[in-house]
């Protein structure tokens, strides 16, 4: 078929370009499944002590909403229901970052070279969903034989369950990537689908315990749950996935083959004639305030959603011994209430610890795709330009997280006060890392993109660290380590000022950096 | 008459490479400099020292009697810049990014602005993204022509332009001119720089090879010459400095340089001539010997 000549083609030069993105999402998702069963091992070791969880987590509907219904209580089955609807997502988000990325390059002109080429007018959607077909293959693959040992049928169901979610939100992209006129758009509105299908999982899910519920079959993460790996799998959920993965990929050639390069079915719209902008600091918050919007709401609502589990979580943990003592260790001492929250509020420090990177590094993106250059031509110092950013960067954090604070009070609706302050003394640790980002980025440009690497070490060892026994050493390692478990531990007024200096000289060093370097 | 720009032996390496190898430059206030060179000669390279995006490693820089490094932003409120490729905020308008530059360097000419979106055909409400190229320069060029500045630097303006619009931003310069602006104009385009420019420098590998007023220019080079003579020449291939001459029959066609011109002419009336040719060296000629010059070197190596 001449449409689509230079597939092949395509396809090397998309897995070429993905050659490290793709396997480190990869990796990250089977690392996460595959870790599980030790973990869950060494939290509730006997039958008995597994059968005791599943008795309370069916009554509590927070938990079924959050993590899905308990269909079994072998490990296999603990380790699909507790990480199942996650690998889920985090290969749904792979399949639709690969399938924009190759089908909406348009933008940048590449595409327009390449179909000027020797190539198919379909090459280029078959080259992106082969590249994402190969992602979530590669996926499966190393799921199911990663989990083998714990029931061979019910690896099969996991590792395919979890590719199948991944291949139907890469052709939802490829339909999305045709209609919308730029990647971001079309990334935003596909992962948007992604959040609506989990709140339909999550909303059947706390409604039934069996996952019957009509909410979680519209879900295709639902279908992933309803396939039950290691639980008398239900084969015939895999047709779901093929109907939709064929309709939806059905779908996208019909509208690749009607549209001209570079257009789209929801053209952009025009904006304002005349500008408001006056400053450097204006421009940086025009920049980056849709960022910060969504960034707010999510920490509120994850304030609201965890502040909502806190006391059905205090009755969970209460009777398992090693849970307990997990929850200490990630959080606080005391009351296990306080150490749910500290745990939880811990978690969210981490999380904000990604948002101060994207934001320092929009510096380094307007920087590299020339944004900067003029403006820095204009009469605007490098400090008053940085300065723009590097306000939203760390207010913002303080900002994201008082409004987690005010979604605790909301769900929980008591301790306001003392979860206030666990929420702001994260923010020492938070402003360190982005300290960091600001060093690399005035110091050694090149190397800025790093800082990724530094927030995605913190928030493993933050996350995964206390739960695999790692040493202290390695636990030290992180800013986060340093802070006084709040609520219920002591305030400890010594590693939140030190954190305050660190992050403060190296801002300051990472600025200094930047007033003496070239800017390219 | 003071200077806009000086620049003498200035050095810039990247790593191995160096950029700028003792770059000479001299540009006086209010005139249209044509700053020329093959693809990595290093005019972007002097265009980011004078703006003090780039720190050279030695050599003088004074840009409006300022040192371009350290008084970067007092100096940066006198120039208005456009970049060869301009990118623009995906999200923002072409009326909102003019409008910023405007307000950064203190104010807009509204009436100026409204003029030139006009004359450039330009539709300021499109957002970044759906620019193309010569809409995302003109973009550039209608905050840097409205805005009221001292020194416009310009690195291949109209990459991207259409003729008409090339016209329209020609008659933009020789308007900057006249209200007694100083223009640094790095250009392929050499008609455009013949155009406007009243002095040009030519570089090559990082260095200064020729400056001056086109005039002076020609000066050092060959004009052609083609006559229709009364009889066979006579003794033409012995004159110095004749080139490249071709005789057929009673027609002559030569190169001369231009200092021994005279005698050429001498020599063809004293033959007879029943008409005659002569033209000046194109800027491009100029400019192809230079460039020829570093295609022989590299050949030889």
């Amino acid at each position: 078929m001449t449409t689509l000549t230079g597939t092949g083609t395509l396809l090397r030069f998309a897995l070429r370009r993905d050659r490290v993105t793709t396997p480190v999402w990869i990796a990250v998702n089977a690392l996460m499944v595959l870790s599980m069963p030790n973990t869950l091992q060494s939290l509730y070791g006997t039958e008995a002590e597994r059968a005791d969880l599943v008795r309370q987590l069916e009554t509590n509907a927070s938990f079924r909403a959050l993590i899905g219904p308990i269909h079994d209580t072998s490990l296999g089955g603990l380790t699909a229901w507790r990480v199942g609807v996650y690998a889920g997502l985090l290969a749904a988000v792979t399949g639709l970052l690969v399938v924009v990325r190759h089908t909406r390059d348009e933008e940048a002109g590449r595409a327009e070279l390449l179909a000027s080429g020797a190539v198919g007018r379909r090459a280029s959607l078959t080259a992106a969903l082969l590249a994402a077909g190969v992602a979530n293959g590669v996926l499966a693959l190393l799921i199911t034989a990663g989990l083998a040992n714990q029931g061979a049928a019910g690896a099969l169901a996991l590792g395919v369950g979890v590719g199948a979610v991944g291949m139907v939100f890469a052709t939802m992209a490829a339909i999305v990537a045709q209609l919308t006129e730029s990647a971001r758009l079309a990334r935003g509105l596909t992962s948007a689908v992604l959040g609506a299908a989990f709140v339909l999982r999550a909303a059947g899910d706390s409604a039934k315990s069996d996952g019957s519920s009509v909410w979680t079959w519209l879900s295709p993460l639902g279908w992933l749950e309803n396939l039950r790996p290691f639980a008398a799998e239900r084969w015939w959920v895999l047709l779901l996935f093929t109907a939709a993965v064929s309709a939806q990929a059905a779908v996208a050639y019909v509208l690749a083959g009607r549209r001209d390069l570079g257009m789209s079915f929801f053209p952009a719209r025009p904006g304002p004639a005349a500008g408001r902008l006056g400053s450097a600091a204006a421009l940086a918050w025009r920049l980056q305030r849709g960022g910060v919007l969504g960034w707010s709401l999510g920490f509120f609502l994850a304030g609201v959603v965890y502040g909502g589990l806190t006391e059905g979580a205090a009755d969970l943990v209460g009777d398992n011994e090693n849970a307990r003592e997990i929850f200490e260790r990630m959080g606080g001492r005391g009351g296990l209430t306080d150490a749910f929250l500290a745990s939880m509020v811990g978690m969210l420090g981490l999380v904000a610890a990604l948002y101060v990177v994207a934001s320092v590094l929009r510096l380094h993106g307007e920087e590299t795709s020339g944004r900067a250059e003029p403006l820095l031509a204009g009469p605007v110092g490098r400090l008053r330009w940085a300065a723009g950013h590097l306000t939203i960067a760390f207010g913002g954090s303080a900002l994201i997280m008082l409004l987690a604070a005010a979604g605790f009070a909301v769900g929980y609706g008591r301790q306001a006060g003392p979860i206030l302050a666990a929420c702001l003394v994260q923010l020492p640790a938070v402003w360190v890392i982005g300290g960091l980002a600001v060093v690399l980025y005035g110091l050694a440009p090149r190397l800025a993109p790093a800082a990724w690497g530094v927030a995605v070490a913190v928030l493993l060892i933050g996350w995964v660290g206390p739960a695999l026994n790692a040493p202290q050493l390695v636990l030290d390692l992180s800013p986060f380590g340093h802070l006084p478990k709040l609520p219920g531990g002591e305030m400890a007024w010594t590693p939140v000022l030190t954190l305050l200096a660190l992050a403060a000289v190296l801002t300051a060093s990472g600025l200094a950096g930047l007033r003496r370097r070239d800017v390219t | 008459m003071t200077k806009a720009i000086t620049v003498a032996g200035l050095h810039k390496s990247f790593g191995r490479t160096h950029a700028l190898d003792g770059l000479d430059l001299t540009v006086e206030a209010g005139e249209v400099h044509g700053f020329l060179g093959p693809n990595g000669a290093g005019k972007s390279t002097t265009i980011r020292v004078l703006l003090g995006l780039l720190r050279a490693d030695s050599g003088a820089a004074q840009i409006l009697g300022r040192d371009p490094w350290t008084d970067a932003v007092e100096v940066h409120r006198r120039i208005a810049y456009v970049p060869g490729d301009v990118t623009l905020w995906r999200n923002l308008s072409g009326g909102e990014v003019i409008d910023l530059y405007g307000r950064l360097r203190g104010g807009l000419d509204a009436r100026r602005r409204t003029d030139l979106i006009d004359r450039f055909e330009l539709d300021p409400t499109k957002k970044g993204r759906t620019y193309s190229k010569g809409n995302r320069q003109k973009v550039a060029l209608v905050a840097a022509f409205a805005s009221d500045v001292d020194l416009l630097i310009l690195d291949e303006p109209t990459s991207g332009l259409d003729p008409l619009m090339e016209e329209v931003f020609q008659r933009c310069v020789e308007e900057e001119r006249d209200r007694g602006r100083t223009v640094l104009l790095s250009s392929h385009i050499l008609s455009e720089v013949e155009e406007l420019c009243d002095r040009v420098s030519i570089i090559r590998g990082g260095r200064t090879v020729e400056s001056g007023s086109l005039a002076d220019l020609r000066h050092l080079t060959r004009t052609s010459v083609t006559a229709e003579l009364a009889g066979p020449p006579n003794g033409l291939a012995h004159l110095p400095g004749v080139h490249d001459l071709d005789v057929q029959g009673h027609r002559v066609r030569l190169q001369v340089d231009s200092d021994h011109l005279t005698a050429v002419l001498r020599s063809l009336s004293e033959t007879g001539v029943r008409s005659l040719t002569s033209t000046p060296p194109t800027l491009e000629e100029l400019f192809l010997r230079h460039y020829q010059d570093e295609t022989e070197q590299v050949a030889a190596r």
